[in-house]
């Protein structure tokens, strides 16, 4: 999958649990730009790990904080 | 002969409207059977019956609005004979209409019932709310697709104003009779970081606990030896509940908030209650909720620690007698053995009222909050 696939998705799951969000500026921080609580979090990365098959382990959840680090994390485990 | 009443879901709700039966005469019932939607200010619920029988009769329409107690339909106790058949009942009780197969996207009720109207297939529509959820807006979306002349859906904004209105009855009620005291503690949460961090570390993303779960569970636990916090303020007197359930604030994306409850609070493991917590957020949002989930919280918790802020001053929901807040679990100045560190730690506050219950005991209470922290594993 590229990266710009993977972007899509994850623009798409984002939105499904906010729908209210227009732009994302991919290098500045999500939870800036997006409502999320932790709950939306956990749901937001259950439906990564469900479209993409990708297992984000707890520990690897500071790495996430722009969309754009999202999408790298993403692309490098999918590669 | 069973009369089947509009029940009160929450002290702002006076009246509710009819949107849906999800029975019909001649149908056998048991208890926690859903026979009604019914609409109130702040969602559309499942209605569930409390009793077993053979429904009767409907005297309530789709589309009408009651007040709260009102008759909607009557039943036929198990075991007693049917009054005269209704006309419309055959004389051998036909097979239930078979459930309709769940639908791949959850449907709010309100959905539900629009696209009955519009005459829209709902299990084929993808959904574009939260999880997938098919919303009022698809439907008409759907609708307008399919050329059919649609009727004015309720503006957003109505829904909202209900809401609103809604939350500032229950709240002015709250405000004007309960005598409110606040109580806060700092509790150091490294322990329990520490177990959640190693408690999660193997597993899967999807069966993951949330700090909130663990929050959840202390203060029921603490309930059983504080029950004078888990009840009502009845008719000039406290009155105990029987089960801990634990209302959980739920902000809604659209604005305003929820407090339904999760039952057994204190009988559930982590895991159960963290899939149970989920889910109830998840019908909260697509507004798919149960009455007894509306009407059973015996006490609240909300949590304001994702939006950052260190500490919540809670307004009791009435006739409930006090509300748990928490802040976010931040890294804080604590000493111990004369030395000065920083630990991870979150405020726990106590909005309580007075009627009930008075401050020494809620500083016990909370502090037997804290000490549940302190030992997570026996969560």
């Amino acid at each position: 999958m590229t990266a710009e696939e993977i972007r899509k998705v994850v623009l798409a799951e984002l939105k499904r649990i906010a729908p209210e969000l227009e732009d994302v500026a991919p290098a500045k921080p999500l939870r800036d730009q997006v409502d999320l609580d932790s709950m939306d979090w956990l749901n937001f990365l259950v439906a990564l790990n469900e479209r993409l098959k990708i297992e984000i382990p707890e520990a690897d959840y500071r790495k996430l904080g722009t969309l754009e680090q999202i999408v790298d994390y993403l692309a490098k485990k999918s590669a | 002969m069973i009369e089947f009443k509009l029940p009160s879901l929450g002290a702002d709700m006076d009246e509710g409207k009819l949107l849906e039966w999800k029975v019909k005469p001649g149908d056998k019932v048991k208890r926690g059977d859903l026979v009604a939607v019914v609409e109130t200010p702040k969602a559309a619920v499942d209605v569930e019956i409390w009793q077993d029988g053979v429904v009767q009769e409907l005297i309530t329409k789709p589309g009408e609005t009651i007040p709260v107690g009102t008759v909607m339909a009557r039943l036929a106790a198990a075991g007693e004979a049917p009054a005269a058949a209704p006309a419309a009942a055959p004389a051998l009780a036909p097979a239930p209409a078979p459930a309709p197969a769940p639908s791949r996207h959850p449907v709010s009720p309100a959905a539900r019932k629009h696209a009955r109207e519009l005459d829209v297939d709902v299990e084929k529509l993808p959904g574009s709310g939260p999880h997938g959820a098919v919303t009022v807006q698809d439907v008409e979306q759907a609708a307008k697709g399919a050329a059919k002349p649609a009727p004015a859906a309720a503006p957003p904004s109505d829904k909202a104003l209900a809401m609103r209105k809604a939350i500032a009855t229950a709240m002015s009620r709250s405000k004007r009779e309960i005598p409110h005291y606040y109580l806060s503690q700092l509790v150091p949460m490294q322990r329990a970081q520490d177990w959640l961090t190693t408690y999660n570390e193997k597993r899967p993303v999807t069966e993951r606990v949330l700090m909130g779960a663990l929050q959840l569970k202390a203060v029921a636990l603490a309930l059983k030896d504080f029950p004078d916090f888990n009840g009502f303020w009845k008719d000039n007197a406290f009155e105990p509940a029987s089960g801990i359930h634990v209302g959980v604030a739920i902000s809604l994306r659209q604005g305003g908030l929820i407090a339904p409850a999760i039952h057994d609070v204190a009988e559930r493991s982590l895991d159960e209650l963290m899939k149970a917590l989920a889910d109830l957020v998840r019908r909260a949002r697509a507004g798919s909720l149960r009455s007894s989930e509306m009407s059973d919280p015996t006490i609240t918790v909300t949590n304001l620690g994702d939006q950052g802020v260190d500490e919540v001053f809670a307004i009791i929901y009435p006739p409930q007698v006090a509300i748990v807040g928490f802040g976010r679990v931040a890294p804080r100045p604590w000493a111990e053995d004369g030395m000065i560190g920083a630990v991870p730690a979150v405020v726990a506050s106590l909005g309580g009222d007075h009627r009930a219950s008075d401050g020494h005991r809620g500083a016990r209470f909370l502090a037997a909050v804290a000490a549940l922290l302190q030992e997570p594993e026996k969560l």
